[in-house]
């Protein structure tokens, strides 16, 4: 079920470390890019490539925001909701995105195109509200920048 | 104030983005052939410890003296890991430092490395940070094709090897030993010290876990020489530090300044003010974990110790300044949710204390708070701190306390009046 492309990035990433369990987490990210989300088969592979238990492997992808257990849609925009973006207007944002697209934060549109998550920070206050989008980062977005970054993201 | 940019000068330089070739033509890698040629690792250590580098990240333990923990006659190999999982809220330097000036980064390490006996270390890179790991992997794959990375480096016969490590997405794993578990492929909780990591840290072995912006200050250091560093700055906190400044000001941003640089000098000055005509109501001086301040104390200067005199911390260096149209205890809610979505969960005071906390300051922004509440939140915070096995929960104890000495007549009003007055304060 993992490509040869990817199997291949995973034995690279293992021979970087001196315990090759510390390959978990990069292995992780190479998975869900290529499965879009961790499985339970995902999980189970990694477990056996790794020698770990799958609850193993499990317990630890969950511990961690950026892994997804659930499928995700194509696009993934991430809102940070921490002190400084809340104050220059992140909740704005937040319901102007779930009433354009009909779905709460943490759900995914039914046609699988995008997915909503709240962040906490950042990083990025000096440029206050910000926001990321499958990993590119947007400043000071207003409500107008959002409905320009969908009408882009849906026309893909 | 005029002050010479040292970790941010390439800011000055039109079109500069960060390649090796500008970084060497920019006077970059100098200090590298001096230390590894000129310098004993001891030697190293020492001009460290004599420049009076403070560590960046959050707690500003004296750098040298991190690294002379190291044990001189231990076996087993030794382990530099660069902290860049910058999360604390606020903060916006390190990645910054990141994607604009990586080689000051890798410069820093290798000599951070050649001081402490180190032949492989570990870049951490905090996971959202997309952006800055591609620029990090550029940087690496520039110098190791250069030689400055791998074998015999500069034909010194110290070898080497920096591997890049992206995490997922987890504050705690800015703590040192949460990053140390993260890294071993673990979940990212905190481990009971002692043993300290340089002692047993990564793999068991020795280890020193170094903050990005504390590493892009080595090259300068051993370069110019630790008496030159030693006077710039307040004589207990020297060198440049990179304030992230956020929130109500008129110029939003880094600024690199001494830490002699006054709250007000920072605000007012240097971001430009609070704009559209609003007041000052509060300052949180060093990122969200540390105690807020508020206009008397705008005259203490930026330095550690000055900062904790006042009962506030320099922590990460993220100031975040407020008008009088926020609301001290919507700050509240978003800062403790912050901390129980945080917490590792493996101390009971912390999983159980943020998550307490945040249900009570919501139930009172929400006009459903009860006149005990405050007392409560109180008594909370006393049973929070000093009794984990990190300081995630003081981080999440301090900044409420805060609120309540300072504002707590804002407190009984969202009592008395069962509701924001300040209408959530925050546009929603």
């Amino acid at each position: 079920m993992i490509s040869e492309a990817t199997q291949k990035r995973c034995g690279e990433l293992v021979e970087r470390y001196p315990e090759k369990r510390s390959a978990l987490i990069p292995i992780l990210h190479e998975v869900q890019i290529e499965v879009g989300y961790l499985s339970p088969e995902a999980v189970e592979w990694v477990a056996g490539y790794l020698g770990l238990s799958p609850a193993d492997v499990m317990s630890v992808a969950s511990f961690y925001d950026m892994f997804s257990l659930e499928p995700l849609g194509t696009h993934l925009i991430y809102v940070c909701q921490n002190l400084t973006c809340a104050m220059l207007g992140a909740e704005k944002l937040i319901r102007h995105l779930e009433s354009k697209l009909g779905i709460h934060m943490g759900e995914t549109t039914s046609d699988g195109k995008i997915t909503l998550k709240r962040m906490e920070c950042l990083a990025s206050c000096g440029t206050a509200p910000s926001i990321q989008v499958d990993g590119v980062y947007h400043h000071q977005v207003t409500p107008e920048k959002l409905d320009a970054l969908l009408d882009d993201l849906r026309r893909d | 104030m005029t002050f010479e940019k040292i970790l941010t000068r390439y800011q000055e330089i039109p079109g500069y983005t960060g390649t090796f070739d500008e970084y060497v033509a920019h006077g970059g890698y100098q200090a590298l052939p001096k230390a590894l040629k000129h310098m004993q690792p001891a030697e190293v250590i020492e001009a460290v410890k004599r420049s009076g580098l403070r560590g960046r990240g959050g707690a500003g333990f004296p750098c040298g003296v991190k690294w002379s923990f190291i044990p001189k006659d231990s076996a087993k190999p030794k382990y530099l890991v660069v902290n860049g999982d910058e999360s604390e809220p606020g903060t916006f330097k390190d990645r910054m430092l990141i994607e604009e000036e990586p080689h000051q980064i890798l410069e820093g390490v290798i000599l951070a490395s050649y001081a402490i006996g180190c032949h492989q270390a570990f870049l951490y890179c905090r996971g959202e940070f997309v952006r800055g790991a591609a620029v990090l992997r550029r940087a690496l794959g520039e110098a190791y094709a250069r030689g400055y990375l791998g074998g015999n480096i500069l034909g010194s016969g110290f070898d080497l090897d920096v591997v890049l490590h992206r995490g997922a997405g987890a504050y705690i794993c800015g703590e040192e030993t949460g990053l140390l578990e993260s890294l071993e492929g673990k979940r990212g909780q905190p481990r009971p010290k002692p043993p300290f990591p340089a002692i047993s840290g990564l793999y068991r072995c020795p280890t020193v876990v170094n903050n990005v912006e504390t590493l892009s200050n080595i090259p300068h250091i051993l370069l110019r020489g630790p008496e030159w560093y030693a006077g710039i700055g307040p004589a207990k906190s020297t060198g440049p530090r990179l304030f992230s400044v956020s929130g109500h000001v008129a110029r939003p941003g880094n600024y690199e300044l001494p830490m002699s640089v006054t709250l007000r000098q920072l605000i007012f000055d240097i971001a430009g003010g609070i704009p559209n005509g609003r007041r000052l109501k509060a300052v949180i001086p060093g990122g969200s974990s540390s105690p807020v301040l508020t206009e008397q104390h705008l005259d203490v200067t930026m330095d550690f110790d000055s900062l904790a005199a006042v009962g506030s911390m320099g922590g990460s260096g993220a100031v975040i300044v407020m008008d009088d149209t926020t609301c001290m205890v919507r700050v509240g809610e978003i800062v403790s949710r912050f901390y129980h979505h945080e917490s590792c969960g493996q101390c009971t005071q912390c999983r159980e204390g943020t998550a307490w906390l945040h249900k009570v300051l919501r139930r009172i922004e929400h006009g459903q708070g009860r006149k005990e509440d405050l007392d409560l939140l109180l008594d909370m915070c006393d049973n929070m701190k000093g009794k984990t096995i990190c300081v995630l929960s003081d981080a999440a104890a301090m900044p409420i306390e805060s609120y309540l000495k300072h504002f707590r007549d804002e407190f009984e009003r969202h009592v008395r009046e069962r509701a924001c007055p300040l209408g959530r304060g925050m546009g929603d």
